[in-house]
């Protein structure tokens, strides 16, 4: 099923209290060389039919509009991709391919 | 004079501003968010809470509610409507008002006796308010911190469009101190303090004369009522 990424930041010059909270989180743990973090959103659309112009137009509108208030936020970002659904569905099809044998145990260990 | 105050999912004081227009002496009108109906009202309340627990961002998909197109139509031709705190963050999501709320500067959920100072005393909303009045209202908000650019603060400020500014405390981290403001015909106005929770002896803000004494935000009520008498 395509998916479309929309992302979308706290406006620069804005005060974001939340990545604030989050670097100092960071410097408490010995993270010091992170100097910034921001938070953002990511939304991922999923749509059943091919992704035209129309649709393409029609996205911008909703991320513009709805997804994001162009006042506090920017959108950063209108991409077409797999959803994390889906690439996290194939990693764990991809690990099962190598491991089909299921657990082995090493040698001497005793369940 | 009949007042509807709109429930959306997640509004928490639509029942205080209910009781709050009843004790200015109009009728209450309980509306309903997924209705097209205003019922034949003469103003409208906005009431604060989390409705849709604020996901998104707060105010926005309630916004987008059915009866929302209504509110924009009868706030166009100049029917009173006041927006209180997820109230007001409606508003400026519906672009019935300018600017927007972000979260509180320093990040935590804050909830106080607010002074503020009325900086607009002729809107429909604050004309029975003194200009330049201090009066003492609750605030509770997380996300409380008006923004705007330069250019739209410049133009609220110089059409004296900021209605109402924090004084000793700015609670939030709202630019220029600004509480409320209100829309270029003074009748959408939209602030984040509660004028509803400050309508009735016993259960106000204290006062020097008495614990929750502090009956300011009965004001915003009466201020309607009395305009409404007046025109007609």
């Amino acid at each position: 099923m395509p998916t479309i990424v929309v992302e979308v930041m706290p406006k620069a010059e804005l005060l974001d209290p939340q990545g604030k909270a989050v670097v100092g989180a960071l410097a408490r743990t010995g993270h010091e060389a992170i100097t910034g973090v921001r938070i953002g959103k990511r939304f991922e659309l999923s749509v059943e039919g091919p992704i035209d112009d129309a649709l393409k137009a029609s996205v911008r509108q909703i991320a513009e509009d709805i997804l994001s208030n162009s006042v506090i936020e920017d959108v950063v970002g209108i991409h077409f991709e797999q959803s994390n659904a889906e690439l996290a569905e194939e990693a764990v099809h991809a690990a099962s391919e190598h491991t089909d044998t299921g657990y082995v145990a090493p040698a001497g260990e005793t369940h | 004079m009949r007042i509807g105050v709109i429930t959306f999912p997640g509004s928490l004081d639509d029942r205080d501003a209910q009781r709050a227009v009843r004790l200015a002496g109009a009728q209450p009108v309980a509306l309903w968010h997924g209705s097209h109906d205003l019922e034949g009202v003469d103003a409208l309340v906005l009431p604060g809470g989390f409705s849709y627990g604020d996901y998104l961002r707060c105010g926005a998909i309630a916004s987008l509610s059915p009866i929302m197109n209504e509110v924009a139509d009868a706030a166009k031709q100049g029917m009173p409507v006041l927006g209180i705190c997820n109230g007001f963050q409606m508003l400026t999501e519906a672009r019935l008002l300018e600017g927007g709320l972000i979260r509180n500067d320093h990040g935590a959920f804050i909830c106080r006796d607010q002074v503020m100072r009325v900086e607009n005393a002729s809107t429909d909303w604050t004309s029975g308010f003194e200009q330049g009045q201090e009066i003492t209202i609750p605030l509770k908000n997380g996300e409380g911190g008006f923004i705007a650019s330069d250019d739209v603060l410049d133009r609220l400020e110089g059409e004296g469009r900021v209605v109402f500014r924090y004084v000793d405390v700015n609670p939030n981290g709202s630019l220029r101190d600004i509480a409320g403001i209100t829309n270029e015909h003074g009748n959408v106005v939209g602030l984040m303090p509660h004028p509803e929770h400050a309508v009735e002896p016993g259960f106000g803000p204290d006062t020097a004369a008495a614990m929750r004494s502090g009956v300011d935000g009965l004001g915003f009520f009466t201020s309607v009522v009395r305009r409404a008498l007046v025109e007609a």
